[in-house]
């Protein structure tokens, strides 16, 4: 009974399914005879011509590195940035500041203490102010020499020693690029608590960057306390470029948190500042060592020529005076005037 | 000689990874690395497609440009290709990459990445062909016993074409002019400045 009742329920069924697809035949018959498939793709063309600069076409991917969604980033600018724009910049910065140093020298000559040394001495940065310096000028100095590589090593140096030495001294300078980063970026946020104080721009200043800092004519010297506004220049470009090298440095060195635009980003701002900051680090060299006589003992024993002091930081040696106690003036014991 | 090309047909990629994995057994790519990869456009939604995506082996390469120590070289197939050894693992050709081919072992802090690894069309590197030295640092050289890329080969559904330029780009053509869609010839445009007219 059960397997006839079966058999019939079944046969029923399969003349409905029949009968269905006997009725849907002249349905489907009457449909588009040719449905395109990509009416609604996507469609290469269309999606790049949507992108905006900088933007990627992107999707789905379903490994785990979500990275490589991004399919295609169309945009070549910091190729041609870091190929062109960035090799000028360098060039004209560096080349540019030595030629104006030479013909500066050449003008000006190395800037004596107009009244002539004075055989006293004032103490103008201690030991900490001194390390701190150092810090910050060895690290840079390093950082600088390891970065142009980048830039210009393998237009100037690899053709000298080969792509095999070239590439040995390259990564060895791509190890020290990134630790003494950390050094650097110490360096600039001390230099930046210590000296911050003294480096607030004010009027004098101002006067002091109007007449060259006297630095143009002999015996022109502009009144100036601890820092005069040239220095001041050098304090706050350390300070704020240090600030955006650093950061952006630190991008570049973890890599897990960058993606592909923002790193190119990070390396047209990291490149640039450092072209303009060696420039003007060239420049400041120069005037605290050859250029002038005297400059260099403020950061090798600290303490400078009193005479020299009097002209380069007249209202600093007052104040100094005025606390004697705080200063030492050592040598022979000479009126001070 | 060849102008080698990769072309991947939208239309006929059904998403199935099989390139991807084709390629990193056949090379023994370290862990975290994809030579390959398929990407989903428009995911879930009508006319979803999805591009199987390597190094393209561009024209006038963006890496062999910005690379610091010039470890690119292109070869007479104008497959780009590079050397581990001078390879420094700066990140720059990662930077350049219009699609995000480079790769680096390492993820580590203080940008160790290790040495670049990427695609290499089957075809090795600069050591001497299907050395064991070129086995362990590119993976096979397949072109150098006259096949073409294992991805393109294995395809189940020939999406992926490799081969000479000219010659893929015909058979794409052909498809298209047959079935009368085509979703284009994704890269070429920005790999090889120029692009299929469909």
């Amino acid at each position: 009974m059960t397997s006839m009742l079966s058999k019939v329920i079944r046969t029923g069924l399969l003349s409905l399914v029949f009968g269905l697809f006997v009725v849907a035949m002249p349905a489907s018959a009457q449909q588009p005879s040719s449905v395109n498939p990509t009416a609604q793709s996507v469609k290469e063309a269309q999606l790049l011509d949507a992108l905006k600069p900088g933007q990627s076409l992107a999707g789905r991917v379903s490994i785990p590195n979500k990275d490589a969604a991004n399919l295609i980033q169309p945009g070549r600018d910091w190729r041609a940035f870091n190929q062109e724009t960035l090799p000028r910049i360098g060039t004209i910065a560096i080349l540019g500041v030595l030629a104006l140093l030479v013909l500066f020298y050449l003008v000006r000559g190395k800037i004596r203490i107009d009244a002539g040394p004075s055989q006293m001495r004032i103490t103008r940065f201690g030991s900490v102010d001194r390390f701190v310096h150092w810090l910050t000028a060895t690290s840079f100095i390093a950082l600088a020499i390891t970065g142009a590589n980048v830039t210009f090593g393998k237009s100037v140096l690899m053709p000298m020693m080969g792509p095999e030495a070239f590439s040995a001294w390259s990564g060895m300078a791509k190890l020290i690029h990134n630790y003494v980063g950390f050094a650097f970026m110490a360096g600039v946020a001390l230099t930046f608590l210590i000296w911050v104080k003294d480096n607030i721009p004010g009027a004098t200043d101002l006067k002091w960057i109007l007449v060259g800092g006297g630095l143009l004519s002999k015996g022109t010297h502009p009144p100036a306390k601890r820092f005069n506004g040239g220095q001041k220049i050098v304090f706050w470009s350390v300070v704020l470029g240090g600030a955006f090298l650093s950061l952006s440095g630190w991008h570049l060195l973890f890599p897990t948190a960058e993606g592909m635009a923002e790193a190119q980003w990070h390396a047209t701002l990291h490149g640039t500042v450092a072209f303009v900051m060696t420039a003007l680090i060239i420049g400041h060299i120069y005037i605290g060592s050859v250029g002038m006589e005297g400059a260099f003992d403020a950061m090798a024993s600290g303490e400078v020529d009193l005479n020299w002091a009097k002209e380069h930081h007249s209202l600093w040696v007052k104040e100094e005076m005025e606390r004697k106690s705080g200063s030492r003036i050592s040598g022979a014991a000479q009126p001070a005037e | 000689m060849a102008r080698m090309k990769f072309l991947c047909d939208a239309d006929r990629c059904i998403e199935c990874n099989a390139c991807v994995t084709a390629c990193k057994n056949e090379h023994e790519v370290p862990w975290g690395i994809n030579r390959r990869r398929v990407v989903t456009l428009n995911d879930g939604k009508p006319g979803e497609r999805s591009v199987s995506m390597a190094c393209m082996h561009c024209t006038d390469a963006p890496c062999a440009s910005v690379c610091p120590v010039s470890c690119f070289y292109t070869t007479a197939d104008a497959v780009v290709l590079h050397s581990k050894d001078l390879c420094i693992g700066c990140g720059y050709c990662f930077y350049a990459c219009p699609f995000g081919a480079p790769q680096y072992p390492k993820t580590g802090n203080f940008g160790s990445r290790g040495k670049m690894d990427k695609c290499t069309y089957c075809a090795g590197g600069p050591e001497d062909d299907n050395s064991q030295a070129e086995l362990d640092k590119y993976g096979r050289n397949r072109l150098a016993e006259g096949k073409l890329p294992l991805c393109a080969e294995m395809c189940s559904t020939k999406a992926l074409l490799a081969g000479d330029g000219d010659i893929i780009a015909s058979i794409y053509k052909e498809r298209v002019a047959k079935r009368g869609y085509g979703s284009g010839a994704w890269g070429w445009k920005v790999a090889y400045k120029e692009t299929i007219a469909i």
